[in-house]
């Protein structure tokens, strides 16, 4: 398996993403003019401030030619993972539901958190446990998850709430301590924590390095593609 | 045709922008003032006014948590009068004073 990790102008985790992917197969950086992601398997859009974060975060971001490569990929059902900006991203581009918004208290959020696997039916949490708390941290200024009441009632009976904040923990003010979600089909999944700054023992944590295994794992066990 | 934009936090969502504003206002003596919400004004030009909602849906608004209004503006509704200072740039009189006249929201 090969993951691409996009980068934007203005990315600016995407070295991390590419080491802990690194850590657990093969992986390239994809520039975001690249319109055709040849051997990439599965993609990873990091944190960072794609395009300033003009208008909103990742409003500019979702119309990057690389951006319809991996809304291909997700049709496909390809794994796709966003992590903060990445996960804005995915939001804007409709692969996620909901929207992020800015943080209740208004301040740019920067500590290690405890967060909740509330599903592991998703490609990047199928080698952990519901209810099993990791310790990742959160570096954010827009990571308020919303969406209306009615949608929320419809991701939470689908299952698509990947992870919570523990109490206590919620850093943004999100809905339902919402701290990652899934696209239906569990392929797509973001998340405002950063896992890929919890990979070594070095950074206090390798909690966030699970779920690259997971990924690395699925891969293994399935053909591309299936 | 020149248009403005006004995106705004849809009623009932949290805008903590608007909170501190409205907290920052008593310390300057304005009392009794509440319900703050911040949002943001687009100006732009277009040549197609019939996609400016498009336009707003796909980029400039976040419906789903977002409102917009669209204002087409008339050469006489130019906030910043800026068809008079293309016209005065243009060559006619520069200590010319105020907007111009007739057709002075420019092509």
């Amino acid at each position: 398996m090969i993951v691409g990790v996009l980068q934007f102008p203005g990315s600016c985790d995407e070295r991390d993403a590419l080491a802990a992917c690194e850590r657990v197969d093969e992986a390239r950086l994809v520039w975001h003019a690249e319109r055709d992601l040849g051997d990439v398997d599965a993609v990873v859009v990091p944190g960072g401030f794609s395009y300033g974060d003009y208008l909103r975060a990742g409003a500019i971001a979702r119309f990057a030619p690389a951006m319809e490569a991996v809304a291909e990929l997700a049709a496909e059902g390809r794994p796709v993972l966003g992590i903060c900006n990445g996960f804005q991203v995915l939001c804007e581009a409709g692969l996620l539901p909901g929207a992020l918004l800015p943080n209740a208290g208004l301040r740019f959020v920067c500590r290690q958190v405890e967060v909740e696997v509330a599903s592991a039916e998703t490609a990047f949490t199928a080698g952990l446990e519901p209810g099993e708390r990791l310790s990742i941290p959160v570096k954010h200024t827009s990571g308020r998850w919303f969406a209306p009441a009615d949608e929320l009632e419809r991701i939470e009976a689908a299952g698509q709430v990947v992870f919570r904040y523990a109490p206590g923990h919620n850093p943004n003010g999100s809905l339902a301590d919402v701290a990652g979600v899934a696209n239906e089909a569990g392929n797509v999944v973001g998340l405002m924590p950063h896992p890929e700054h919890a990979v070594d023992p070095l950074t206090g944590s390798l909690d966030g390095l699970r779920l690259f295994a997971s990924l690395a794992e699925r891969a293994s066990l399935a053909p591309a593609g299936s | 045709m020149k248009a403005l934009v006004l995106i705004r936090p849809k009623a009932g969502i949290l805008d903590p922008q608007g909170k501190a504003v409205e907290r920052a206002l008593p310390a300057l003596g304005f009392e009794g003032v509440s319900h703050v919400r911040v949002g943001r004004l687009v100006e732009l030009e277009a040549d197609d006014p019939d996609r400016l909602d498009q336009l707003c849906e796909q980029l400039l608004a976040n419906p789903l948590i977002e409102d917009y209004e669209i204002e087409v503006l008339t050469g006489d509704d130019d906030p910043a009068g800026r068809g008079a200072e293309e016209a005065a740039g243009m060559g006619s009189d520069p200590a010319a004073p105020g907007r111009a006249s007739g057709g002075g929201g420019g092509p």
